[in-house]
């Protein structure tokens, strides 16, 4: 369709805390804040799945939240992209042993960027978006070529119908 | 003449006939045969009569009159035969005292009660009578299936269907006599006949609640029927100079003070056939009745006599404080009225208080009584009938496929009866939304209040009415619409006949949107345009762009077909918990529970307890009020 | 000369989603301002818009589709009667039909958060459709016409007679801008208690549309603001950016209030008109 390329520039996020000790979390919000206001990039902080493109997670995966993940995830509309923020979001970090613990959040969901660090800081997490921007642009290409072929082979397959 | 004789006698023939008809699918060909005859004989009125103007006619007198006054008699004896029976004295007395008067009137004042004219007709009277017709014969048709599937499930109820459609067919015949008599001693007579119908139809079911607010109903009527019989003593004994009971005499008296008392007396009978506040409670009792019987009597057609008779009288309120009292009664009665239909969610009764807020909005238009309010008011008549009877109708059926008639359960009606449920969103679009009928009367209403000193108390009264009037019916359409899953479609199987006079109504409701201008130039406009000397319409332009409206909204659902089926369906959001798409989820502990929606209904702000009382004092006070003023002007 | 009405509602049709946009624009970074920080760019409400066209179509039920196209094209033909001249009252009421269509969408997706959304949606719709009923009334009262067009070549300062229905509508029109405190049916803001509200279930194209509808309205709203200055075209448009930016000033310095507040506020704000209405007409009684 578009070769605009809005995606990019109106990044929305939905922030899930999985299991997070609260440490990353309070430095997703501080991105907010204004000493780094990532409005100035177009990014907001949804609440709702249906509204967002990137799904930004905290903490690892839990018995009890292994569905919700796996049901926000799906409730996303495409284009959209997952990024762990923070150790436990990707391995399980120091929870990793507890007996309810299920590990890194590509256990359930397939995560596209991953942010490190305990707590994880918010230039880190900026930049973590910004690079998941790049893997967006990326996705809504190939959705689009997918679109494209798909209508071709459509139309195709209708004039074959007709001769 | 002869059609005017017809349509009052006609029915009354078939009345008689349908005594002795036992099986349905007989009842049935002679009902839906002579609603054909009925409604093709007010069509004809309307081709004979349309370009006319008034038209009256001597029609024989001294017999009829007799007769009448011996029926009169008669139900007097059986209204005290009924209230000793079930122990309701007060309708003893008023029945009692309304004879006595009408004895009274009849053996002193018997040279003054001769009406050069008995009989007439003009566009008013033509409209009156092809809501009669149409609506009311389509209503009846409707009920012969529907009184068989409700016997079907109530057979606790005795079955007494021949005494039903007997009194249907009477009422008929008296409401096409009350709009068609210029002698107001027959108007007097039609009009007690519709309320000993209205006692016996809600009382039908024979059960004590049902008795109960029959009594009710007649008690107040009974009320309003005083009211009147002193109104005509008064006219008889002024004859003179008021006109005696000839209602043209009457309206074009020159001596406005002399006339105004029978007026607003009259207009206290019209108060309380038309439950306005503080009557109102009759009308939410007789909601006990059958839905044919609601959807006729008491929406449609009966209550419309008391806004009739108040537009019939309206000149005669004009420019009168009394006449503005009068007016202010119906736009209280409005907006309470409305407000206490936020809280109901039971559809019978959102549909009662909607009928009485709006038989409110038609009075307070009649009784400011300005040309362009007039108009108004009979747009008013005409779009409400027609919505209404459909919502009535369309209740019914719903609630014999349902098993109920409160709102929440009519949630996801769409996926379960989808037909029903467009019928029933186009009826409800009627009674609130640009383009339909109703808004388009309240939009001509608040022009004219504009225009009328103090009008603002009614411009205010209408803004505030009609934003409430918004909310309770958007959430009534909201349930409708809802697209539920996993429901069972349960329209198959009802009955196909019901249906027709549904369709039919339907197809109405679009219509009068569509013909408007026309009913408005044809028989509006003329009938203000006689009594005033100057008429009121809607700017062309305005018209215009109503009708692109009513075309967008035609063709709108054609996008449907646009959109790719293909979309994604995704359950709805339950915040993260999966849900299946009827909205069950897994709760806490591993139950599986289902997340319900139900609709405001504000109960701690708008509740019946809570609005009624102080709605029914302001109105008591502005009634006597209107008495008090009427007897200062003499 | 008879087809200057179309003219107005051609521009409208075309040039409100761009001024409409950019007002988005100019006040969420005026917003940020107020807050310490940068914001976005200007036209980032654009790129929101094209971003939401860009997304796949994920619906609950087809039916959203077809209310949420109602909603914008009656907005759209409120708006354009509106820049045309017409019928205030015809234009209120086209406009209330268009957000029954938009509740509409939100009840047919049945779904809790957009029901509750829709129910507090139409809370909002009984508490401002008094005062603008009023607003329409008062206009009138002052230059003897419904029509959009007379009011506003009209000489009569309306302002001076019409204070406190402008107050009233004042009150009203941050209801229908969605603003805090009275953005109770759904936010532009982060999280709130209802995620958001009447648009919860509708995302991609449909949302867009709603976002442009949105626009139509808020440049409509604005054209009423500007009647109440009509008669000097100047103050007028100063009026409009100076009532917008208190606007947007309350929203910042406000925390949402309940949908019995809203409720109770939006009626006042009719009583505070009706007030000022019955002075004036008094006023014109004792002239007359």
């Amino acid at each position: 369709m578009s070769t605009m390329a809005f995606l990019k520039r109106s990044p929305w996020i939905l922030h899930y805390d999985a299991s997070s000790c609260n440490g990353c979390d309070i430095e997703v919000l501080a991105c907010l804040t204004p000493l780094y206001d990532v409005e100035r990039f177009g990014i907001i902080n949804t609440g709702n799945p249906k509204h967002a493109d990137i799904l930004l997670i905290t903490g690892g995966i839990n018995a009890q939240n292994r569905e919700v993940v796996e049901n926000i995830y799906e409730q996303i509309p495409e284009p959209k992209v997952v990024i762990a923020v923070g150790a436990c979001a990707a391995t399980g970090g120091v929870f990793r042993e507890c007996y309810n613990i299920v590990g890194g959040i590509d256990k359930v969901i397939p995560v596209d960027v991953y942010v490190p660090g305990c707590a994880a800081r918010p230039e880190q997490i900026i930049d973590g978006v910004v690079k998941a921007l790049g893997i967006l642009e990326e996705k809504r290409g190939k959705m689009a070529g997918a679109a494209r072929t798909k209508e071709e082979a459509r139309h195709a397959e209708q004039a074959g119908e007709s001769t | 003449m002869q059609t005017l004789l017809f349509l009052i006698l006609f029915p009354i023939l078939v009345a008689c006939l349908l005594l002795f008809v036992k099986r349905t699918t007989l009842r049935y060909a002679v009902v839906a045969l002579s609603a054909l005859v009925i409604g093709g004989a007010s069509i004809y009125l309307l081709m004979r009569y349309a370009f006319e103007g008034a038209v009256y006619f001597a029609a024989p007198s001294e017999a009829v009159s007799l007769a009448m006054v011996a029926i009169e008699m008669g139900l007097a004896l059986f209204i005290v035969y009924m209230g000793a029976k079930f122990r309701n004295y007060l309708a003893i007395v008023l029945a009692v005292v309304q004879a006595a008067l009408v004895v009274y009137l009849e053996t002193t004042f018997s040279e003054n009660l001769h009406a050069v004219n008995n009989l007439f007709i003009d566009q008013f009277s033509i409209i009156m009578g092809l809501i009669i017709g149409i609506i009311g014969s389509l209503i009846a048709v409707y009920a012969v299936r529907y009184m068989e599937t409700y016997h079907h499930h109530h057979p606790e109820v005795r079955d007494r269907q021949k005494m039903f459609f007997f009194v249907i067919f009477i009422f008929l015949a008296a409401m096409f006599g009350l709009v068609f008599s210029n002698n107001l001693m027959w108007v007097f007579f039609f009009w007690e006949i519709t309320t000993i119908t209205s006692f016996l139809l809600i009382g039908y079911s024979e059960t004590e609640e049902a008795t109960k607010n029959a009594f009710l109903a007649l008690v107040m009527n009974l009320l309003g029927g005083v009211a009147f019989v002193v109104a005509l003593i008064f006219l008889a004994a002024t004859e003179a100079t008021s006109g005696g009971i000839d209602l043209a005499r009457v309206l074009a008296s020159s001596d406005a003070a002399i006339v105004l008392i029978p007026a607003v007396l009259i207009g206290f009978a019209g108060i309380t056939k038309a439950a306005l506040m503080p009557f109102s409670s009759w009308l939410l009792g007789a909601m006990v009745a059958p839905t044919p019987v609601s959807a006729l009597l008491h929406s449609s057609t009966m209550v419309k006599a008391g806004v009739y008779i108040l537009v019939r009288f309206s000149p005669v309120f004009a420019g009168t404080f009394a006449g503005f009292s009068i007016g202010l009664v119906g736009g209280v009665t409005f907006v309470v009225a409305s407000a206490i239909a936020i809280s109901q969610s039971n559809a019978k009764r959102v549909l009662a208080y909607s009928t009485i807020a709006n038989l409110g909005l038609i009075a307070a238009c009649a009784g400011v009584g300005t040309h362009m309010l007039v108009w108004a008011a009979i747009l008013l008549i005409v779009f409400h009938a027609v919505a209404k009877s459909l919502l009535f109708l369309g209740t019914g059926a719903i609630e014999h496929r349902v098993g109920s008639r409160d709102i929440e359960d009519m949630e996801g009606l769409i996926v379960r009866m989808p037909r029903m449920a467009v019928m029933m969103f186009i009826g409800i679009a009627g009674m609130f939304l640009a383009p339909f009928g109703m808004l388009i009367s309240k939009w001509a209403a608040i022009e004219a209040f504009v225009q009328v000193p103090f009008g603002l108390v009614f411009i205010a009264l209408l803004a505030y009415g009609s934003a409430i009037t918004v909310f309770f019916w958007a959430k009534w359409m909201g349930k409708l619409i809802a697209v539920t899953r996993n429901q069972e479609k349960v329209e198959k199987g009802f009955f196909e006949e019901p249906w027709a006079p549904l369709y039919i109504i339907t197809g109405l409701v679009v219509a009068t949107v569509l013909l408007f201008p026309v009913i408005s130039s044809t028989l509006i406009e003329p009938y203000v345009l006689a009594i005033y000397g100057v008429t009121a319409r809607l700017a062309e332009a305005n018209v215009a762009i109503m009708l692109l409206m009513m075309a967008l909204l035609l063709i709108l659902p054609v996008s449907f077909t646009l959109f790719r089926r293909s979309a994604k369906h995704l359950p709805a959001y339950m915040s993260g918990r999966t849900a299946t798409t009827d909205l069950q989820f897994t709760g806490s502990l591993g139950l599986t529970r289902e997340a319900q929606t139900r609709n405001y209904y504000l109960a701690e702000y708008f509740g019946e307890a809570k609005l009624f009382l102080p709605g029914a004092v302001v109105c008591t006070v502005l009634i006597l009020a209107s008495w008090v003023l009427a007897g200062v002007a003499l | 000369m008879t087809w200057t009405w179309l003219i107005g509602a051609v521009l409208f049709l075309v040039l409100a989603p761009v001024i409409g946009g950019l007002i988005a624009g100019i006040d969420r970074r005026i917003t940020a301002r107020m807050q310490g920080r940068v914001g976005p760019p200007i036209l980032q409400p654009f790129y929101d818009v094209g971003k939401l066209f860009e997304k796949e179509s994920v619906v609950v039920t087809t039916a959203q589709n077809f209310y949420i196209l109602a909603y914008l094209i009656f907005i759209a033909l409120s708006g354009a009667l509106f820049f045309a001249g017409g019928d205030l009252l015809l234009i209120i009421f086209a406009f209330t039909l268009a957000h029954v269509f938009l509740v509409l969408g939100a009840y047919a997706v049945h779904s809790p958060y957009s029901h509750i959304g829709a129910e507090r949606e139409l809370i909002q719709l009984m508490a401002y459709e008094p005062m603008i009923i009023l607003a329409a009334v008062g206009l009138y009262m002052i230059t003897n016409s419904f029509y959009v067009v007379d009011i506003a070549v009209s000489t009569v300062p309306a302002i001076l007679y019409l204070p406190g229905v402008f107050l009233g509508f004042a009150t009203i029109l941050t209801i229908k801008l969605r603003k805090s405190p009275f953005d109770i049916s759904t936010s532009h803001h982060a999280h709130q208690e209802i995620v958001k509200g009447i648009t919860t279930e509708f995302s991609g194209s449909t949302l867009a549309q709603v976002e442009i509808a949105h626009w139509y309205e808020n440049v409509f709203l604005l054209g009423f603001i500007y009647l109440f200055f009509a008669w000097n075209p100047v103050i007028g448009i100063i009026a409009v950016v100076v009532t917008y930016l208190a606007e947007i000033f309350i929203d910042n310095v406000t925390a949402r209030v309940r949908w019995q507040a809203a409720l109770k506020s939006g009626w006042l704000a009719a009583v505070l008109g009706l007030v000022n209405l019955a002075i004036l007409s008094y006023m014109m009684l004792g002239g007359a």
